[in-house]
């Protein structure tokens, strides 16, 4: 689905991202992990040519879309929330949705019972809660046409109820063909509904594998609690 | 007699403005786009449908082009400094008015630099008749600016004002975004230009002065962001205001400054105790 290769980034004169490289497989849940400072954020938004590369490239089904504006990286079907919420706030929760696609009452309240949102669609972002404003902003990139999804730290935020539901709405949406990549910091949410493991320290792809193989792997505790 | 004339000449320039005010909204209130160019798009239109109607192109044409060619001057503007941070937008389109004035000052061949275009033909003789078709033609433009505020592309717009790279991430063209709804800004504000020529019949490259740009801000800040009524209200609150300053009698000299020192203390009292204008839908921050 999505190949990355030899990415990398410097602000100033330290790397964020440096030589990294990895493939997301179609129809799988893979989530990316690593300390704070990795540059799990900085290679998200690489993918989405939000800050661009200093090197290295990054294909979606074959289709190189490294130099591709933001907007047409949308188009080819990749959709993403944010590490912060970013919601258009003087918008109602019902105009935040339709600015994804066109679409009607029902599919408004279909997407938000998916993710659990309980609040009238005529509420304004800006009156949103910090969990609620993560939720409509998943909904929202749910209703965007997309076959990638991609979660910056979806359950940071939120409450615990909140995260089990998320959890849910995850598995559902890759029952249903979804490929789906997330930053997570949330350890148990990550070894419960991934079906491989980043694991990212300094800018660089440290391992990958399944759930099991990670919590074994002596180099990511390393990484963890630093060397 | 004299008393109704006035307030008729009054009404006729609330009525040109209040597209002005609606048009400056739909770049700033509705899009987020410091547009500091409104009196340039408002010169463009004025003089160039004044200087084909001196030669004798029909009003049915002129008004028309001179808005287009203002709509063209913003689009022309907003392409390449949409795609840049900041407020380059702004000084841009500053320094594209004050150039505006320079030529109109300067190329004496055709504006007659200082000396300006008098005889404008009127798009009708009477008052009364003008005032009717001022009221028709800003209701007709309120109902198409309107229209393009409430439509999809509308509400893209003002997406792009509250976050636009989360606008990019759902696949939103912004810089062509902009760069329309800064055209549409400009096309009423040049349409607006040319009714004022063809109303007060004389024109100067003082058309093109920072002072008006003041007073759209300030009916545009008092009336409120990203409000259709905000547009025409305060419109007309900042009109009428000042024009008990005339029949207390004080010279015209004192007069010009009084107005601007009343924008300002209403300006400040607005910002003040109402940030968000007197209907405004956004905050400025
Ligand atoms: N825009 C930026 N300017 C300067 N440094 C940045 C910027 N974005 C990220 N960084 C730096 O890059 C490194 C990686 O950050 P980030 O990708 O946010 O890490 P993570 O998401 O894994 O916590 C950090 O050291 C961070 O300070
Ligand atoms: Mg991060």
């Amino acid at each position: 689905m999505i190949r990355v290769k030899n990415l990398a980034k410097h602000f100033g004169g330290v790397y964020a991202v440096k030589d990294c490289s990895f493939d997301i497989k179609p129809g799988k849940i893979t989530s990316v992990i690593g300390p704070n400072g990795a540059g799990k954020t900085t290679m998200f938004n690489l993918v989405c040519n939000i800050i661009s590369a200093d090197d290295g490239s990054v294909y979606f089904k074959k289709e190189n879309i490294t130099r591709l504006p933001t907007h047409k990286i949308a188009r080819v079907g990749i959709s993403r929330t944010f590490q912060q919420a970013r919601l258009f706030k003087n918008l109602t929760v019902k105009e935040n949705l339709t600015i994804s696609r066109p679409c009607s009452e029902k599919e408004i309240r279909d997407v938000l019972e998916k993710v659990a949102f309980k609040l009238p669609i005529d509420t304004k972002g800006s009156a949103l809660s910090y969990g609620q404003m993560r939720l409509l902003e998943i909904a929202r990139a749910l209703l965007h046409p997309h076959e990638l999804l991609m979660l910056d730290e979806p359950t940071a935020g939120v409450n615990p109820s909140v995260r089990q539901e998320l959890k849910k709405i995850l598995k559902q949406l890759n029952k249903e063909g979804k490929t789906i990549m997330f930053i997570e910091h949330d350890m148990d949410f990550v070894m419960s509904i991934s079906d491989e493991v980043i694991v990212m320290a300094e800018g660089r792809v440290l391992m990958r594998g399944t759930p099991k193989q990670v919590q074994k792997d002596k180099r990511v505790l390393e990484a963890y609690l630093g060397k | 007699m004299a008393f109704i004339n006035y307030v008729i000449h009054l009404a006729i320039l609330i009525g040109i403005y209040s597209i002005v005010t609606f048009s400056l909204n739909l770049a700033v209130g509705f899009t987020g786009l410091l547009n500091l160019g409104h009196v340039g798009f408002f010169g463009i239109g004025a003089y160039v449908s004044a200087l084909l109607a001196v030669q004798g192109v029909s009003l049915w044409i002129s008004i028309p082009l001179g808005a287009l060619a203002a709509m063209v001057m913003g689009i022309i503007l907003a392409m390449p400094t949409t795609r840049l941070k900041g407020d380059y937008l702004a000084l841009a389109t500053l320094g594209f008015t004050f150039i505006l004035g320079s030529v109109a000052r300067n190329w004496t061949d055709v504006t007659r630099g200082a000396l300006g275009i008098p005889g404008i033909p009127k798009i009708v003789k009477g008052n009364t008749e003008f005032l009717f078709v001022v009221v028709v033609l800003a209701v007709v433009s309120y109902l198409a600016m309107w229209y393009i505020s409430r439509s999809r592309f509308g509400l893209t717009c003002e997406a792009i004002r509250d976050d636009e790279l989360a606008a990019k991430m759902l696949g939103k063209n912004t810089f062509a975004h902009k760069a329309l709804m800064l055209g549409f800004s400009a096309l009423f504000a040049g349409f607006a230009g040319g009714l004022f020529a063809h109303y007060i019949t004389f024109i100067d490259p003082s058309i093109f002065g920072i002072n008006d740009l003041i007073l759209m801000f300030s009916m545009l800040i008092v009336g409120g962001l990203a409000s259709v009524k905000g547009s025409a209200i305060g419109t007309i609150v900042l009109f009428l205001i000042p024009e008990p300053l005339r029949f207390i009698g004080f010279p015209s000299s004192v007069l010009g400054p009084m107005r601007e020192m009343i924008f300002a203390l209403i300006l400040l009292l607005i910002l003040i105790y109402r940030p968000k204008g007197l209907f405004g839908k956004v905050d400025f921050s």
